[in-house]
C-alpha cells in the first residue's frame, strides 16, 4: 500500500542528504519525494510517498524522528487531506487533432499552456490517479516529454500539521542529568 | 578570541578533561593553543582509529563524554570504524575533525575528504561549522546531543581558517532544538498494562541490556527483580548490570550465552526487555524467539520498538524514570516453580559453560584465573572480538556495571588495545586487563607506544591460539572443516613488548598462569603476557547463525 508522509524539517544544508540516506540505508522504497519551503522561516516541508505496510511506515516515522533536524512527522494516509501533483506534458499535436486534445484536457481540468505548430505543452494539477488517466488518454498522440513533481499534501479544514503541542517553539529542552552523562562541567541545561 | 580557543573553552565548559588525538595540517591552529589550555590533557595516539576507540572506552568506563580529534582527509577517514562502533553501542562521544579552509572546500584540495558526508550515516548527528561565532553554540548542542537521550557519537567538522577566525565566546544559556526532544513523560497507561501482564505471569523473565548500565539503573533492576521475583538474563553489553552473586542473575543470553538463559528466554510467558535493541546475536531467529510470550519492551529509543520484535507493550523512556513507576505497580510475589525449573536446567547443563578439566592451557582457564587473581582489585576487563571475547564474558565473573568493555554491536577486532588505553585513562587506579586476540592485537598494537608515553599500567593478556579462532570455529563447524586463511604466522610477541620497553612474559603451561598474573599485577607499569593456549577449542554453548535460542547446542556433535 502507498503511504503519504509529511515531514517538517530544519532548512539546513545536508537535511535532504540525511533523509535520503536514511531511506537508502533502511531499504525504504520511495515513490516520490517533494521538498519546498513553508511560511515559517527556517522550516522546509517534505512530502514522501512510500510503498510498504503499516509496520514499515511506523518504523519510517520513528527513524525520521531520530534525525535531529526533523521536527515533525505526520502520516497522511488515513487522514482527511488534499493530495496534489503537478505534471507538464509535451505532446505531439497537429492542427487536425488539436481540438480533440483540448477536449480531453477539459474533462481532466488540465490546461494547454504552450503551443507550437506540432506540439502542445499541457499542465495538470491533480491527484496522481487523475494524472495517470490523462497520460493514458494522451499516449496515442505521442508524448514527447513529461515531468512530474512528487505528491504534496495538506490537511483539510482549519487544523495544520504544525498544530500540535510537540511543535511548540517554546517547549523547553529539559536536560535530564540522569540521561545526560555529564557529571561535571558547567552545562547550559538544567534538570527539572 | 580565535576559533581554536573557542573550541577548547567549549570543551572545558562541558567538563572535558581528556582528548585523544592526532595532529595534521589543518588542526595545527588548534594544537598551537593547547599550551594555553592546560586543563585539557591531550593523549597523542599512534593512529586515529585508536583515538576513537580510546574515547569510546573512556566514555564507557567513566560515563562521561569521550572526545577524539583528527586532521582532515586520511585522519578523518581513519575514524570511521571507531565512530560506527560508538554508534552501535550507544556511547556518548564527540569526534572533532579539521577540514581544509573554507575557500578550498569542494575543490578536492590536498587532504580534503567529505568527512561530514562520510560520517553522516554513522553518527547521531554532525556539523560542518563555517563561522567561528557558531563554534560555541555548536559544541554545546553537539555535546548535549551526544550525552542525552540514547547517547551516541556526534561529529564536528571545522575548516582550518575557522580555527583562526576571531569571534566572541558565546556559550549559549539555553539551546533550542525543536527536532530533538527527550521524552521525560512516562505513559502511565502503558505502565499499568505492563504491570498487569507481569502480575498475571507465571514465568516472567527480564532481559537486561546496555541501557541498564548507561542509565545507571542497576539498583532499580535488582529491586524489580526481587520484588516480583523475576529472573534476569542480560545481553552481552548488559553483563555487569547485576552481580554474579545475585540470586536472580541467570547469566547472559545469545549466541554464546548460557544454555539455561537461552532456554529460559524461549520458555518464559512474559519478557520484560530493558534498554536493549532486540539484536539478532542476542535473540537468535526473531520469528522463533518465543511465540507465546507477551513482550514488554522499555527503551528510550522508540524506533527500537517493533523494529525486530513486535512488543505487546512498548514503553518509551529512560529506565531511571520508567522503572520506579513499574516497581510501584508490580505485586510482591514469588515464582518458585519457574525459578526451580530454570535452576534444574542450569544444573543439568552447566558442563558446556565450564572450565575444561584439561591438562592443556585452555582460554577458559586463563581468563578465569585472571578474574580470580583480581578478586580483591578494582578490575576492568577489556576484550577484542572472537573466541577470547566470548570466553572472557563467560568466565570472568563480571559483577559491576562498566566493568566489561567490549565491542558488542559492531564486533570490532582491534578494539582491545586502544580501548584499554581509554579505559585506563578514565580510571588510573583500576587494574585494566586487556584480553587480546592474537589476531586483533595485531590490528592496533601500535598503541603500546601511547600507553608507555602515558605511563599506563595496563596488563595485556594475549590469548595466543595461533588462529583467527572464531573464524576457524565457523569453518570447522559450518564449512566442513575447510580451514582457509585462519592460520596466521605470528610475530614474537615478547620481542614486540620489549621493543616498546614493556615487560613481556611467556606462559605455556597451566602452572605458570597465576604466577604470571600475580607478577604482572605487581609491576607498576604495562605488562604483556603471551598465553600460548591450546589452538583447537571451540566456544559453546552456541546458537548457530539463523537458529532460534531454543536450538542452542552444547557441543559440535549436536550440530
Ligand atoms: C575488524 C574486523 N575484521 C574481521 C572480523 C571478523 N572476525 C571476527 S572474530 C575473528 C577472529 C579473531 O581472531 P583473534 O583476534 O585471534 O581472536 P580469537 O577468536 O582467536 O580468540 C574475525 C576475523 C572482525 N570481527 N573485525
Ligand atoms: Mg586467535
Amino acid at each position: 500500500m502507498k503511504h503519504t508522509v509529511v515531514a517538517l524539517v530544519e532548512d539546513k544544508p545536508g537535511v535532504l542528504n540525511r533523509v535520503a540516506s536514511l531511506f537508502r540505508r533502511r531499504g525504504y522504497n520511495i515513490d516520490s519525494l517533494a521538498v519546498g519551503t513553508t511560511h515559517e522561516i527556517g522550516v522546509s516541508r517534505m512530502t514522501i510517498v512510500i510503498e510498504g505496510n503499516d509496520n514499515m511506515v511506523d518504523q519510517l516515522e520513528k527513524q525520521l524522528y531520530k534525525l535531529i533536524e526533523v521536527i515533525k512527522v505526520e502520516n497522511f494516509t488515513s487522514k482527511n487531506s488534499i493530495m496534489r501533483e503537478l505534471a507538464l506534458i509535451k505532446v505531439k499535436a497537429s492542427s487536425q487533432n488539436r481540438r480533440e486534445i483540448l477536449e480531453i484536457l477539459e474533462v481532466f481540468r488540465a490546461q494547454a499552456i504552450d503551443l507550437s505548430t506540432a506540439s502542445l505543452v499541457i499542465q495538470i494539477v491533480a491527484h496522481r490517479d487523475t494524472i495517470d488517466a490523462l497520460i493514458e488518454n494522451l499516449d496515442r498522440f505521442g508524448i514527447l516529454e513529461m515531468v512530474r513533481t512528487g505528491r504534496i499534501a495538506m490537511r483539510r479544514g482549519y487544523t495544520t500539521t504544525t498544530d500540535d503541542e510537540d511543535f511548540n517553539d517554546e517547549d523547553t529542552l529539559r536536560f535530564n542529568s540522569q540521561i545526560g552523562r555529564l557529571t561535571n562541567g558547567n552545562f547550559p541545561f538544567v534538570s527539572d | 578570541m580565535i576559533g581554536a580557543d573557542i573550541v577548547l573553552e567549549s570543551l572545558k565548559k562541558a567538563g572535558v578533561t581528556t582528548l585523544f588525538g592526532y595532529p595534521g595540517g589543518v588542526v595545527l591552529p588548534l594544537y598551537d593553543r593547547f599550551p594555553y589550555h592546560k586543563e585539557i590533557h591531550h593523549v597523542l595516539v599512534r593512529h586515529e582509529q585508536a583515538a576513537g576507540h580510546a574515547a569510546d572506552a573512556y566514555a564507557r568506563v567513566s560515563g562521561k563524554l569521550g572526545v577524539a580529534l583528527a586532521t582532515s582527509g586520511p585522519g578523518a577517514t581513519n575514524l570511521v570504524t571507531a565512530i560506527q562502533n560508538a554508534m552501535m553501542d550507544s556511547v556518548p562521544t564527540l569526534f572533532i575533525t579539521g577540514n581544509v579552509a573554507r575557500n578550498l572546500i569542494g575543490k578536492d584540495g590536498f587532504q580534503e575528504a567529505d568527512a561530514t558526508g562520510i560520517f553522516m550515516p554513522t553518527v547521531k548527528h554532525n556539523y560542518l561549522v563555517t563561522r567561528a561565532e557558531d563554534l560555541a553554540p555548536t559544541f554545546a548542542e553537539a555535546i548535549y546531543i551526544a550525552t542525552s537521550g540514547r547517547p551516541g557519537p556526534v561529529h564536528i567538522d571545522i575548516p582550518k581558517d575557522v580555527f583562526l577566525e576571531d569571534a566572541d565566546f558565546n556559550w549559549p544559556k539555553k539551546i533550542k532544538l525543536r527536532g530533538y526532544k527527550i521524552n521525560n513523560h512516562v505513559n502511565q497507561d502503558r505502565i499499568i498494562e505492563a504491570a498487569n501482564i507481569i502480575n498475571a505471569s507465571n514465568k516472567p523473565i527480564i532481559f537486561a541490556g546496555h541501557g541498564v548500565i548507561i542509565s545507571e539503573t542497576t539498583a532499580l533492576l535488582s529491586k524489580l527483580s526481587e520484588k516480583a521475583d523475576i529472573p534476569v538474563i542480560s545481553t552481552l553489553l548488559g553483563i555487569g548490570s547485576l552481580p554474579t552473586s545475585h540470586s536472580r542473575n541467570y547469566g547472559w543470553m545469545g549466541m554464546h550465552g548460557a544454555f539455561h538463559a537461552n532456554i529460559a528466554a524461549s520458555n518464559a510467558d512474559t519478557i520484560i526487555a530493558l534498554g536493549m535493541r532486540m539484536d539478532d546475536r542476542a535473540l537468535g531467529r526473531f520469528d522463533d524467539l518465543n511465540r507465546n510470550a507477551q513482550i514488554i519492551h522499555i527503551d528510550i529509543d522508540p524506533a527500537e520498538h517493533d523494529k525486530n520484535i513486535k512488543a505487546t507493550v512498548p514503553v518509551v523512556g529512560n529506565l531511571s524514570e520508567v522503572l520506579p513507576h513499574l516497581i510501584n505497580k508490580v505485586d510482591e510475589t514469588n515464582h518458585a516453580e519457574w525459578i526451580s525449573w530454570i535452576e534444574k536446567i542450569k544444573a543439568d547443563h552447566s558442563q558446556s559453560m565450564s572450565i575444561p578439566d584439561s591438562k592443556n592451557l585452555t582460554v577458559q582457564y586463563v581468563v578465569s584465573q585472571i578474574a580470580k587473581e583480581n578478586e580483591e582489585n578494582e578490575l576492568i576487563v577489556v576484550t577484542g572480538v572472537g573466541q577470547h571475547q566470548m570466553w572472557a564474558a563467560q568466565h570472568m565473573n563480571i559483577s559491576k556495571p562498566r566493568q566489561l568493555i567490549t565491542s558488542g554491536g559492531l564486533g570490532t577486532m582491534g578494539f582491545e588495545v586502544p580501548a584499554a588505553l581509554g579505559a585506563q585513562v578514565a580510571n588510573r587506579d583500576a587494574f585494566v586487563w586487556s584480553i587480546c586476540g592474537d589476531g586483533g592485537f595485531q590490528m592496533t598494537f601500535q598503541e603500546l607506544a601511547t600507553i608507555v608515553d602515558e605511563k599506563l599500567p595496563i596488563k595485556f593478556a594475549i590469548i595466543n591460539n595461533g588462529y583467527l579462532g572464531m573464524v576457524r570455529q565457523w569453518q570447522e563447524l559450518f564449512y566442513k572443516d575447510n580451514l582457509v586463511d585462519v592460520n596466521m604466522s605470528q610475530p614474537d610477541f615478547i620481542k614486540i613488548a620489549e621493543a616498546y620497553g614493556i615487560k613481556g612474559i611467556e606462559v605455556t603451561k597451566k602452572e605458570e598462569v597465576s604466577v604470571a598474573i600475580k607478577e604482572a599485577n605487581k609491576i607498576n607499569g604495562p605488562v604483556l603476557i603471551n598465553f600460548m593456549v591450546e589452538s583447537g577449542g571451540n566456544v559453546f554453548p552456541m546458537v548457530p547463525a539463523g537458529a532460534a535460542l531454543s536450538e542452542t547446542v552444547e557441543s559440535a556433535e549436536e550440530l
